[in-house]
């Protein structure tokens, strides 16, 4: 299943966030969108999984979604949207109990997510107990449950320190080896768009449009930091976001 | 060469700690402090009873069967009374958190309602309910559903909006919604508010048995009262404060069974 954006703007009370956006997701592909903090990049990832309207613009699905897909349209939250209450297996069955799925059928998605992303024997804890990398594991295992035809992940490794968002990229990478998945990943870090993304897109500080788009061709499995193409795309990525990063630093904050 | 010293510690304190045998320890000093200044006569006998007639008073009460002949008509009408008013107020409560039309027209209601003596309506409760029973489970019920509903309507707007958003992003359906990441949310500010509204149904329980009741604490209380009698009334009221620190406790172990996830 693709996602299609047409010609969708937005504005919260006066203040215009997004202009004139038209994107298409393609199918098994992970498309990055950075852009300055405050420039609409949530709200625009809000609008593709229907949690928020835009004000003018189209979001449209094209094909249907694969087999068995529960939820076509699955996020991933930057601060996990755990319930505390719920062990790791109890959150991610959580996602599957509305569908009458038959509580065997439940158990074995279930063991399976939980194999995938490594969780196997974390089932029982409940997410107090587990880092912060783990927590974020369970959310993709979860999001993974539903098996979703376009994930979005909204800076889903923001709230991790650097050694496990290494970790977790890895993971992430590794998944989509195996069976790739379309993703809309924002994110504010040019070092995860340029490992994960076949596209970026780069967006301008308030109201956001599009300034760039830049496709990456090397393969997720094989991009290796030290790379100078690599290098050169997150230059090029820094030069284009770095005046609107300033600009979009400067100012005041009117929302 | 420089002076060498260890830095000095300054945190530590604003902290509180279990501290087990404190609060026993302060009740047996209270109690014996009594004894020993009645018994030298340091507090008259008009004042305050001597802590060991209460008790012997108590003692007379256990054996004559007298206390439950009180004890369980107040039980069940602070069971029927409380479990009306705060299972209503509850579900009063979680429509006004979960509906914006239901908030705009009752939280009015229930700030009026609120602030008003539940023991100045006794009369009418009486003609509305009838002298005898009705009217004292309307009292204590209508007292603990005001304090109830506020409290579970805080309660679910405090529950966190992402994993409310998250549910939705998922496609759970309203029921599951409310029942799955509302309620259990919701739940601890619930359990808080019931502390107070279980101890506002103990005070309005004897209210309403000193204004009409053969048996039952308060009228123990009112009789023994109205005849200066001073060592019955210190009995009706340690029952009234065990009856108090029971129903606490029993809360507190409700709230470490539901609340485990909170560690």
């Amino acid at each position: 299943m693709e996602l299609r954006l047409k010609n969708v703007s937005h504005a919260y009370g006066g203040t215009e966030v997004l202009r004139d956006i038209t994107l298409t997701i393609p199918e098994g592909k992970i498309v990055c969108i950075i852009g300055p903090s405050g420039c609409g990049k949530s709200t625009l990832l809000r609008m593709m999984g229907g949690l928020e309207q835009p004000d003018a613009g189209d979001i449209l699905q094209v094909g249907a979604p694969p087999e068995g897909c529960l939820n076509p349209l699955t996020y991933v939250f930057q601060d996990f949207a755990l319930l505390p209450w719920r062990s790791v297996e109890g959150n991610i069955a959580l996602a599957l109990e509305d569908h009458r799925l038959g509580r065997g059928r439940i158990r074995e998605i279930v063991a399976d997510v939980l194999a995938r992303t490594g969780l196997a024997d974390f089932a029982g804890a409940l997410p107090r107990q587990l880092s912060g990398g783990m927590k974020q594991r369970v959310a993709i295992a979860r999001a993974l449950a539903v098996n979703p035809a376009v994930m979005l992940l909204d800076e889903p490794l923001s709230a991790l320190d650097a050694q496990t968002r290494e970790l977790l990229m890895d993971d992430l990478i590794g998944l989509w080896t195996r069976a790739p998945f379309t993703a809309v990943y924002v994110t504010h870090n040019l070092a995860e768009a340029v490992r994960l993304g076949h596209a970026i897109v780069v967006l301008s500080r308030r109201p956001g449009a599009i300034r760039e788009m830049i496709e990456i061709d090397a393969p997720l499995e094989a991009r290796d930091m030290s790379d100078p193409v690599l290098a050169a795309k997150q230059q090029q990525l820094w030069h284009l976001m770095r005046d609107e990063a300033r600009a979009a630093d400067a100012e005041l904050a009117n929302v | 060469m420089s002076e060498i010293r260890p830095v000095p510690f300054r945190g530590g304190g604003f902290r509180p700690q279990v501290r087990r045998w404190v609060g026993l320890i302060v009740f047996v000093l209270l109690i014996a402090i009594a004894e020993w200044g009645t018994r030298t006569g340091w507090i008259s006998n008009l004042t305050l009873p001597r802590p060991s007639d209460v008790l012997a008073t108590f003692g007379e009460l256990w054996q004559s069967g007298l206390l439950f002949k009180h004890l369980s008509p107040s039980l069940s009408r602070l069971a029927v009374g409380a479990v009306l008013g705060v299972s209503v107020g509850v579900s009063v409560g979680v429509l006004i958190g979960l509906f914006s039309y239901v908030r705009a027209g009752l939280v009015p209601v229930v700030a009026a309602l609120f602030p008003i003596p539940k023991i100045a309506l006794l009369p009418l409760f009486v003609i509305w309910f009838g002298i005898d029973e009705g009217s004292k489970y309307a009292l204590i019920a209508f007292g603990t559903f005001t304090p109830t509903v506020v409290a579970t309507y805080g309660a679910v707007d405090n529950v966190d909006r992402t994993l409310i958003r998250m549910g939705q992003s998922f496609g759970l359906t309203w029921w599951s919604i409310v029942r799955k990441i509302v309620l259990p949310g919701a739940m601890p500010g619930i359990l808080s508010g019931l502390r107070i509204s279980l101890a506002i149904a103990i005070i309005l329980l004897v209210a309403a048995e000193m204004l009409g009741a053969e048996y039952g604490i308060g009228a123990y209380i009112l009789e023994a009262g109205s005849l200066y009698d001073l060592e019955r009334l210190f009995a009706g009221v340690v029952i009234l404060s065990a009856l108090g620190v029971i129903v606490s406790s029993a809360i507190t172990m409700i709230e470490k069974r539901l609340l485990r996830w909170r560690g």
